[in-house]
């Protein structure tokens, strides 16, 4: 899900292979410093080394001192703080709030208990998606989500056309845009230790997808415990005036053991997870379905849909789709955005979407989408890295296995 | 300004105002102070910083940040400290067979990082003799060691006169 679209600053980074005359960075793309938006922490990152590159509109951290191998492998063994005040958070209330969700997002909204929330996807009209996201029930009346940095104008714009006509029609229902709050990530397992510090709050009794409204270091944060890394972990909504001093805060009682970790890191984690980048891995024509994410379609929407694409998806639940997202590992040059998949006897089959080297298993991984019947876990393929073949074969994901805290 | 600029009293007053200016363009290459300038093995007449990176004395430079060092009939080509800090840490690289043949300007291999792909291309025409093995188990020797362990190919300059037309230290900074 989650860390918007990296793809975006891959584009301006790998630009350089479509240059066949120069191999150095392009300098340009840090021609429009001065455009970019910067979050609470910037002062704060570039203090720390943060070295600041431009994505979705932001200037953010991409890695700080350590390498982004470092970093990542730092997470799982110790923890990382990433500030992920870019991404766009927004509360839905009032009486119809629940009901005028369902029809934009494939999740069982209603059924969610209070304080629980989960990864869902935003639709459009042809069963593809807008976005991930994702969406917690803080009460029946108000709902709480966190969309993707990159996708903040589109779905803002999806979300208010449809509200307005909901209205409308009668319909209770009205937003708030946190941009107030900054949002904050805590993984690996050092963030509930660290984070027990600095709350009162029995964090032992806040599971995996599970919401909470408290007080951290002094103010009051919205936090869920969810990640995009696979770790244990949290994210915490916090006053933007709040922001530094609990950043502070958590790397001291850490006593340096979690670093401030940037979005390099962050991409390699997620990837190890298995989980999606929406812009690679998750497009508009891509649908929940085909993506892997059945799991997510509510089992009562899937009988009655009432979501954008319904149609389209639940045809997909019932024959099957056409394509499905799998996993890769590779030999020679990491698999890229856009490598085709070959099967064995060099017919194309599929086509690589996110892909790079594993800092903690320190081998190649991938993930793309494959032909169904070509996708069972095993399979050799063929990935063409400029223009060579390299042996690869299909493999379940997460390729890391996950530490999600649930109760057992 | 002056702790990001260090405390190299031999830098003339010349050097340090091109550090500053270039420190003011690119604030990214202000942030990577290049640790390399200590670890690697420089030449003595190591010189200028480009940006805090190292350029060393006695080699030659393309625009396109690749080196050449040219020991008789021999020339060993890399990349530089420049480039390796851009990419960051090296996954992987391609190199040519031993034996096949680079044209200047023209790209023969490439270097992979955690987050980028960036082709090489060879400063001069010749014939490859021999290919850095070791970046196959260890690439990271590019970024640790730029100019020495982390060599890519060495050459024999089919055209020497090439060899003029690359620049030297001090216009490559």
């Amino acid at each position: 899900m989650r860390g918007g679209s990296l793809w975006q600053l891959g584009q301006s980074i790998t630009r350089r292979l479509a240059q066949s005359d120069k191999k150095a960075v392009s300098r340009r793309y840090f021609a429009s410093d001065a455009d970019l938006k910067k979050t609470a922490l910037y002062d704060f990152h570039v203090a720390h080394g943060g070295k600041m590159v431009p994505f979705a509109g932001w200037s953010m951290p991409i890695q700080y001192k350590d390498s982004i191998i470092d970093s990542t492998v730092n997470c799982r063994v110790n923890g990382s703080l990433f500030d992920v005040a870019h991404m766009c958070g927004l509360s839905l209330k009032g009486k119809d709030c629940v009901p005028f969700l369902e029809t934009l997002v494939v999740a069982d909204v209603a059924g969610l208990a209070p304080g629980t929330g989960s990864l869902t996807v935003f639709t459009n009209e042809k069963g593809g998606a807008i976005d991930d996201s994702v969406i917690t029930k803080v009460t029946d009346e108000h709902i709480y989500l966190v969309v993707n940095a990159g996708c903040r104008d589109k779905d803002l714009a999806h979300i208010e056309e449809h509200m307005k006509a909901f209205k409308s029609k009668g319909g209770d229902v009205s937003w708030h845009i946190h941009d107030e709050r900054s949002l904050l990530a805590l993984q690996g397992p050092l963030a509930a230790p660290v984070l027990q510090h600095l709350t009162k709050e029995d964090l032992s009794k806040l599971y995996f997808g599970q919401f909470q409204i408290l007080d951290i270091n002094g103010s009051t944060c919205f936090l869920t415990r969810t990640g995009y890394t696979g770790e244990d972990g949290f994210e915490i909504s916090v006053p933007s005036e709040n922001a530094v001093d609990l950043a502070k805060a958590i790397l001291e009682k850490s006593e340096g053991k979690v670093r401030l970790t940037g979005l390099g890191a962050r991409d390699s984690l997620r990837l190890e997870a298995g989980l999606c980048l929406y812009g690679n891995d998750m497009e508009q024509h891509i649908s929940p379905v085909e993506a892997g994410l059945t799991w997510a379609i509510g089992k009562r929407r899937r009988a009655e849909g009432g979501f954008l694409g319904a149609d389209v998806i639940l045809k997909q639940l019932q024959d099957g789709p056409t394509i499905r997202r799998v996993g890769f590992f590779s030999s020679g040059p990491p698999a890229r955005s856009h490598s085709e998949v070959h099967d064995e006897s060099g017919n194309k089959i599929g086509e690589i979407t996110s892909g790079g080297f594993s800092p903690n298993l320190k081998k190649n991984i991938a993930m793309g989408y494959v032909k169904s019947g070509q996708h069972k876990t095993g399979t050799k393929v063929k990935i063409l890295v400029r223009g060579k073949p390299y042996e690869g074969n299909i493999t379940k994901m997460p390729f890391v296995a996950t530490k999600y805290y649930k109760p057992s | 300004i002056s702790s990001l600029l260090g405390e190299d009293k031999t830098q003339s007053k010349k050097e340090k105002k091109m550090a500053l200016r270039m420190w003011a363009s690119s604030t990214a290459n202000a942030l990577k102070l290049s640790s390399h300038v200590s670890k690697s093995h420089l030449s003595p007449a190591f010189s200028i910083s480009r940006c805090f990176s190292s350029v060393l004395e006695g080699l030659k430079y393309a625009n396109s940040h690749e080196w050449v060092k040219h020991e008789g009939s021999v020339a060993t080509i890399g990349i530089t400290d420049h480039a390796q800090g851009h990419l960051g840490e090296v996954v992987f690289v391609e190199l040519p067979e031993e034996n096949g043949s680079v044209s200047k300007e023209k790209n023969f291999g490439a270097v992979e990082s955690v987050k980028a792909t960036s082709e090489i291309l060879s400063p001069i025409s010749g014939e490859v003799i021999e290919v850095n093995k070791k970046l196959t188990e260890s690439p990271g020797l590019i970024n640790s060691s730029p100019y020495e362990d982390g060599w890519m190919i060495k050459v024999k300059p089919s055209n020497p006169a090439e060899l003029e037309t690359l620049m030297g230290p001090k216009e490559y900074t």
